[in-house]
């Protein structure tokens, strides 16, 4: 059982557990969506005096961040009590790519490459543009397409809706093209 | 009171974090790695988690499943359109593969170990009031 917790889990695990996530959500009479908490802590610090679209009753939203509160515990509980001592196990292709791009490999206990995201990082060039903008495009991203893996990935192809197989595929146009072309040219700067 | 009643959906979200961290969907590596379609990892989470979706969302509306308050679940039907869902999805992939992170890792991350990872999330906040401030001058 402590060997279960402390390694890494396969995507026939993990797969099936999202949906219990979603379908314990649901059951409990709420659905399933996390990039929603961020215009509820827009309404909770005013902007609804300068935006109708942040308006609305917040309260009714409170349940979604203590779901973010329990996420944080979640990570915190499986990245540092239940910490895996092996590194994240890339495949050789993209472990030459990000040797080529240079950018540090996964090491034991690190989730994310350590010379992209931290602190000293944060005001490079190459930092701010991936940190701030990065998340400035996500939150303006996910709110403009109404949801983001949580929302239309999950629960909205489980619903089988049409629009989120559309934003599904904006995702990964969005993705593609970060990937391909303007990453390698940000992480050179 | 609201603790109490609230306590549940910490304790979905403890999961939902848990299983995201050890799956290293949280990962910025993984992310990367599906972009370049170099491992199934990735698309076997997530196809795995929505073809189990589908059945489970076709079992609670043919059964008319309750929740736990008494009521019929319902599932609202997303806004018919194609203009937000394709330029705000692309905005976000863009986003999503340059910090590796979508909102639920952005938040698991924090409690992972990475303090760094409020800047991305008060960068998101900032991002959704912008989108606030747009949203009338933008196409739908």
């Amino acid at each position: 059982m402590n060997n279960f917790l402390t390694t890494s889990w396969e995507w026939y695990v993990a797969g099936p557990l999202i949906t219990l996530t979603m379908f314990l959500l649901l059951y409990f009479g709420k659905s399933f969506g996390i990039s929603s908490t961020l215009r509820t802590m827009c309404a909770i610090g005013g902007a609804g005096k300068v935006a109708d679209f942040f308006r609305f009753d917040w309260r009714s939203q409170i349940w979604n961040l203590l779901f973010v509160v329990g996420t944080i515990i979640g990570g915190f509980l499986a990245h540092i009590v239940f910490k895996n001592p092996e590194p994240v196990q890339l495949s050789a292709d993209t472990l030459q790519l990000l040797t080529d791009l240079e950018v540090d490999l996964p090491k034991a206990g690190a989730l994310i490459p350590a010379n992209l995201f931290s602190w000293e990082s944060l005001f490079t060039l190459r930092g701010f543009i991936m940190m701030v903008g990065g998340g400035f495009l996500v939150g303006f991203g996910t709110r403009y397409a109404g949801g983001c893996t949580s929302g239309h990935a999950i629960s909205g192809l489980s619903n089988l809706q049409l629009p989120s197989l559309i934003a599904v595929i904006g995702f990964f146009i969005g993705g593609l093209v970060m990937t391909y072309f303007l990453l390698p040219l940000i992480l050179a700067l | 009171m609201l603790l109490k009643r609230g306590f549940k959906y910490m304790m979905v979200g403890i999961l939902f974090g848990f299983v995201l961290t050890k799956a290293e969907v949280v990962s910025w590596y993984r992310i990367f790695e599906m972009f370049r379609f170099q491992a199934f990892h990735m698309y076997g989470v997530i196809g795995a988690a929505v073809v189990l979706g589908v059945l489970v969302v076709q079992l609670v509306k043919r059964k008319q499943m309750s929740d736990v308050r008494g009521e019929k679940i319902k599932f609202t039907d997303k806004r018919m359109g194609y203009k937000n869902y394709l330029l705000g999805g692309t905005i976000f992939g863009l986003g999503w593969a340059l910090t590796g992170a979508c909102p639920g890792p952005s938040y698991i991350l924090l409690g992972a170990g990475y303090p760094v990872f409020i800047v991305i999330i008060l960068s998101a906040v900032l991002g959704t009031f912008v989108y606030g401030l747009l949203r009338n001058k933008l196409p739908h």
